[in-house]
């Protein structure tokens, strides 16, 4: 079956199986492997990606079902090469080690700062709830997301069709 | 101004950011264009006999090229056991074949190569199994009996044994002894990405595998051997590794097989696991019942300490066998008792096979002499710090043999402890203690202190040598190869520290490569946490060396005398004495000959890094949850190159640590079928259950390498997981609990409160 | 890791998703968030051959005011339904346990309606539903019903729904200022709860009460709720909480425990709903 969508601004339309799942779409027909698949029970969020502002695992979803969406990956969150604040603040503050973690945490942290503009330790947290990580200890990474909060609204939107990503 | 010691962010990092970084299964090299992708049809049986494999209705499926039973084998030799000491008979066939016994469930006993990924799932649920079952040998208790004998042509589930009994009298002495059975429980490796691995042979002969693993070089040997190749056919590249805590090292023998089925089908091979294979397919962590013993006076003196160990090797032995005689050899841990006793069995049995797990048989060691240390100190009435402190090793700059056998570099145990005691208020925590428990809160705290030693850059294969090569090239640029096998631990970055600090080249204009063995032949990858000791010591050795070729190269040119030249880091260079505009740069050394440096580091022996943990946990004495609300760590690993990365490593060890104490354990039925094989079943320890951690600074130098640096990578765990245990016990030791084992779950503190409150000894 | 294969079919009204039920048969499920059905689907567990998309069924989208109840359209998600400030204002036991379900990601996706449908015994809105004592409206080819919610679940993963009906809608008592309490004892914050209690005091004066995991389905906790219509104490009728119970023993908890976790989880439920202790429901037992 055909899929149309829209990934990090670039309208695609592809043929798909219907079972074929969004991560799998993005990866291996769109060549967007920074999107990684931790687990086969929608547990570790590596495969976190924003889909009409939402940040959802795009390991349950099928690519169908994201018809005529917009779509935003981690290649699509930088603008002309300028690091988003919440990739520069990963950077700066240590918060990946191996990195296959690292696209879904630094998407589902956009998607905490679009509903939380300044949350607390606590918040982000909770926030991060749904994306393991096996080797940061989660510590630099909450770090990463209250250092990125401090450049304010930027931190939590996508900029690929400058929409906002909501609650 | 030294760049090192300070916090560099990681040069990795822009591209990990952005693109993200290259795994095996992201890989896009033109030689595995076509590929086939392989899927293996593993048993769902813990013990049994196969009594068929019908892949008949699997090759009609779509887009099916071929199905492996094995009877289809050919020329495949089968692979011997992994160490030369175990029995033959415990060899792992590379498939059951009909008549054969499975030992666990996910043993392989076919596999199947379609045009696409998704078909091969299909494919594989179409090869018809049957498995007559035998009965499931679950844990060491179980497997000693030999009731039922895994593997009838060794006739015991016994795989090996390591030292003697304790004499009869070795506690006559003591007027106290405590003795207790405890688990360090088996537990999942569990990095983010699972094992993978592809294959393409080239019109030269040669095939080039891309596998995730932590040492490159290890890893073509092993292949090599497996196939009956000459290495020198055999070229190993590693991609990106997404964490690996020990499971990745060395290869699996899926990985020769895909190369073994990329020559069969004549075409390239592609294999990436499930998380579900991946959590009964990979090897796992830790596995030991032990009985602990201490004897010592009501005065707090400890006089002598018995650690028996039972290794649970799980279906097919492997490297777990001999992590008990790492345990063995760091019993004493930071004690000085006088008599320390040791002893380990290792048994086969139903489950995943073991390995090196984040600490490797140290950790296993260190929380049997914690909690040997809390039982002692809850039976005399003192203090556990008090305890400990009463009973350090003293401090010492000289090596120092303990009563187990190993000799320590450097260490000042009582400093580490007081350190985190005072950075955690550690009196004031005990009197909030009191005060609820005098008030008999629902929410009591539960204090838990551990110290620890540990051993790194140990020999794993590679003695305590590494290799580096050094060349600046003529555009100014420099590249580094090195013998080490980075997987998040930033050796990118550090190693370009190392090179910059000699040589002022800025760091990003270095780039570091690791991991090919056309490239760099020789290496020992990373694991036992060896790397910066013996990698980066090869590498800063290699910069030094460099900066003396180009020396006598620059006087030459010069026509100078090579001691009037000094380094210029400004310049990237070298000018001469009084005259600083007059000299060359590296590059323009590098213009007309290679400047170039290759060099082998040797340590003259393992270190030890040490610390002291403080767990703060709160527990709900009615359903018997705890939290943990504070970490505090002193972690002394020497030297600290990079103190960014250093912390880094600490975090991630010590939520592994808080992860096995409260929360972990792969578990199986009866039967041996795992209850824990997805991450909604294994509690994989999340953001919500972790603090942010206290982490205290502390480094005492080694003599053993020039950077004066220990190895950090598995220190947080082996102080974190007793010190959390230790705090849940202690949480709810006011209602008489002396023990709980880990993962120290609710259910498990409930009941062993209900436990102490009706009186039954615990 | 993928499911088996399967036919799509995408719709946008219910009419035309009451249609292709009937059209596909029993092998056709719905799809709605794909939260609960896919990951089962991917384990292979669920085999369905045709998948009928209903996310874009606008119509099944709502919270609102309707009579003496809300009406909550089967569409709606989770994130919809904790931020509605409707549900918080009328029924703010809902919103709260929405928020509680599973992380962000799985809360973007995941409907009211699916959830009900799925009918997981460890799920959090259907324990919710139960001890507001709600009525689920679905739709088939007859046309539309309403079935208490007491009478929806029947086993394991076994609704009272016939074939060819999907679940349009949700109605739940306006509860207002009326107490509540939700309870969830879990390892991990985003986890199935190992035992959840609801308890919430309902417009005509008694206290509903439900738990989540003591069973083959979600289960009222009947003996504790006719306790204290009774007049028996918080502590007295939540000693009752795992009667009628048949708790299973797995690798998070045994029954005993769970027993216990019933007990413990419903009187602490039942005191935050009474306002007699401080703490929110979110701190007295997470993390």
């Amino acid at each position: 079956m055909q899929v149309s969508m829209t990934v990090n601004g670039q309208q695609r339309t592809d043929e798909v199986e219907p079972r074929t799942l969004l991560a799998h779409h993005l990866r291996d027909n769109l060549g967007l492997t920074a999107t990684n698949i931790g687990c086969d029970s929608t547990s570790c969020g590596a495969c976190t990606v924003i889909v009409d502002g939402l940040t959802v695992k795009s390991c349950t979803v099928l690519a169908l079902q994201a018809e005529g969406s917009e779509v935003t990956t981690l290649e699509g969150l930088s603008t002309d090469g300028e690091l988003h604040p919440v990739q520069a603040a990963f950077r700066s503050e240590h918060g990946l080690q191996c990195g296959f973690c690292t696209s879904g945490m630094v998407m589902a942290a956009v998607g905490v700062l679009a509903d939380n503009p300044n949350p607390t330790d606590r918040e982000v947290r909770e926030g991060l709830e749904g994306n393991l990580c096996r080797c940061t200890g989660y510590h630099n990474i909450v770090q990463a997301v209250l250092k990125a909060a401090e450049s304010g609204p930027a931190a939590g939107q996508v900029p690929s069709s400058k929409q906002e990503v909501s609650a | 101004m030294s760049i090192l010691g300070t916090r560099v962010v990681r040069t990795e990092d822009p591209l990990f950011l952005t693109r993200g970084a290259v795994y095996t299964d992201d890989l896009t090299d033109e030689r595995l264009a076509g590929a086939l992708h392989a899927t293996f049809v593993r048993s769902t049986v813990a013990h049994g006999t196969v009594t068929e494999v019908d892949a008949s209705a699997a090759r009609e499926a779509p887009g099916v090229v071929a199905v492996y039973t094995a009877a289809d084998l050919g020329d495949l030799q089968p692979v011997p056991p992994p160490l030369p000491f175990l029995d033959a008979g415990f060899a792992r066939p590379w498939l059951v074949p009909v008549g054969g016994r499975v030992h666990f469930v996910g043993d392989l006993l076919a596999v199947v190569l379609t045009e696409e990924r998704y078909q091969g799932e299909d494919a594989a649920e179409a090869v018809v199994v049957d498995i007559d079952p035998l009965p499931a040998v679950i844990g060491t208790a179980a497997s000693a009996t030999d009731e039922t004998v895994l593997f009838p042509e060794v006739g015991t589930n016994k795989v090996a044994a390591f030292g003697e009994p304790a004499p009869e009298d070795f506690f006559a002495d003591c007027e106290v002894v405590v003795t207790r059975a405890i688990a360090n429980q088996r537990v999942a490796a569990a990095p983010l990405e699972t094992r993978a691995a592809s294959a393409a042979w080239g019109e030269d002969g040669r095939v080039t595998i891309w596998c995730t693993n932590q040492g490159a070089q290890q890893a073509q040997g092993q292949i090599a051997g497996w196939l009956g190749l000459d290495p020198a056919l055999v070229h190993l590249v590693t991609p990106d590794v997404g964490g690996g805590f020990g499971a990745k090292i060395g290869a699996d023998q899926e990985y020769a097989f895909v190369a073994w089925l990329a020559k069969q089908a004549e075409r390239p091979v592609r294999w990436t696991e499930s998380r579900s294979e991946n959590m009964t397919g990979m090897l796992q962590g830790r596995a030991q019942d032990q009985v602990i013993t201490i004897g010592g006076d009501r005065d707090g003196t400890v006089k002598a300490y018995s650690l028996v160990v039972q290794q649970d090797c799980g279906a097919y032995p492997r490297i777990g066998t001999v992590l008990p005689t790492l345990t063995m050899l760091m019993a004493a841990a930071v004690y000085d008792i006088p008599k320390v006793h040791a002893q380990a069995t290792c048994y086969a049995t139903n489950g995943t096979s073991i390995g090196a797990y984040r600490g490797a048989g140290r950790p296993e060691a260190t929380a049997a002499a914690e909690r040997a240390m809390d039982l002692f100190a809850a039976e005399i009435g003192m203090d556990p710090a008090d305890v400990r402190r009463k009973n350090f090793i003293a401090p010492f700059t000289q090596p120092f043999t303990t009563a187990s056998g190993a000799t320590y570099d450097s260490g000042d145990y009582a400093a580490a402890l007081d350190r985190v005691l005072e950075a955690a208020g550690y009196a004031d925590l005990r009197a909030e203690q009191a005060r609820r428990r005098e008030r008999g809160d629902v929410r009591q705290l539960g204090i838990g202190v551990s110290a620890y030693v540990e051993i790194t850059g140990a020999d794993s294969g590679h003695g305590t040598s590494e290799n580096a090569e050094l060349e600046v090239h003529p555009d100014g640029t420099a590249t580094v190869l090195t013998g080490t096998s980075p997987h998040g631990q930033g050796h990118a970055t550090t190693w370009a520290m190392l090179a910059s600090e000699q040589l002022g080249i800025p760091v990003e204009k270095i780039t570091v490569l690791h991991g090919d063995t056309d490239r760099i032949p020789d290496g020992g990858g990373t694991m036992g946490s060896r790397s910066l000791q013996q990698g980066g010591a090869a590498v800063h050795q290699a910069a030094v060396e460099l900066v003396e070729v180009a020396r006598k190269r620059a006087a030459e040119l010069l026509e100078a005398n090579p001691d009037d030249l000094e380094v210029d880091l400004v310049n990237a260079g070298l000018s001469v004495k009084g005259t600083p505009g007059v000299g060359m740069t590296w590059a323009q050394l590098a213009a007309d000959e290679q400047l170039i440096v290759q060099t082998t580091f040797t340590a003259n022996a393992p270190t030890f890094p040490f610390g002291a943990h403080v767990a703060v946990v709160e527990t709900d004495v009615e359903s018997g949850k705890a939290v943990v609300t504070r970490l505090i760590t002193v972690d002394d690993a020497g030297t600290i190159i990079n103190p960014l990365l250093a912390e880094g490593q600490r975090h991630g060890g010590i939520a592994q640590g808080v992860g096995q104490a409260l929360l972990e354990e792969i578990l199986y039925d009866e039967d041996g079928n795992p209850q824990t094989s997805t991450f909604a079943d294994y509690p994989f320890v999340s953001a919500t259950e972790l603090p942010s951690f206290e982490l205290v600074e502390m480094a005492t130098p080694t003599p053993m390498n020039p950077l004066g640096a220990k190895g950090i990578g598995e220190a947080g765990t082996i102080g974190s997981t007793p010190a959390v245990q230790s705090a849940v016990v202690d949480s709810v030791a006011h209602l008489g609990v002396r023990h709980v084992d880990m993962p120290a779950t609710s259910m498990r503190v409930w009941r062993a409160i209900r436990e102490a409150q009706k009186g039954s000894t615990n | 890791m993928i499911p088996a294969p399967f036919e799509y079919v995408r719709v946008s009204t219910v009419d035309e998703a009451v249609a292709a039920l009937a059209e596909h048969g029993e092998d056709a499920k719905i799809l709605a968030g794909g939260h609960s059905l896919l990951p089962i689907m991917k384990l292979r567990l669920a085999v369905p051959s045709v998948l009928i998309d209903i996310s874009g069924v606008q119509e099944l989208s709502y919270v609102r005011v309707d009579g003496d109840g809300v009406a909550i359209g089967a569409g709606t998600r989770h994130f919809e339904l904790e931020s509605s400030e409707v549900a918080q204002a009328e029924v703010p036991l809902l919103p709260h346990v929405a928020s509680r379900v599973g992380d962000p990601q799985v809360r973007h996706k995941g409907t009211l309606g699916g959830t009900v449908a799925h009918c997981d015994p460890a799920s959090d809105l259907p324990t919710a539903l139960l001890a507001l004592g709600a009525t689920v409206v679905v739709q088939g080819p007859a046309g539309r019903r309403s079935i208490p919610i007491t009478e929806f679940f029947l086993g394991f993963f076994e609704t009272a729904m016939e074939e060819g009906e999907l679940v349009v809608e949700l109605r739940v008592p306006r509860t207002g200022a009326g107490g509540w309490g939700y309870e969830k004892f879990t390892r991990r914050e985003n986890d199935w709860p190992i035992v959840a209690a609801a308890a919430v005091h309902l417009p005509d004066g008694s206290v509903g009460v439900a738990l989540a995991n003591m069973g083959g389905v979600v289960l009222k906790a009947s003996a504790v709720e006719a306790a204290l219509a009774e007049g028996k104490t918080i502590e007295e009728a939540a000693e009752l909480a795992a009667e009628g119970t048949s708790p299973s023993s797995d690798m998070h908890a045994d029954a005993e425990y769970r027993s216990h976790l019933a007990r413990l989880l419903t009187k602490r439920a039942l005191k935050v709903a009474a306002g007699e202790t401080g703490a929110s429901t979110a701190e007295s037992t997470a993390a």
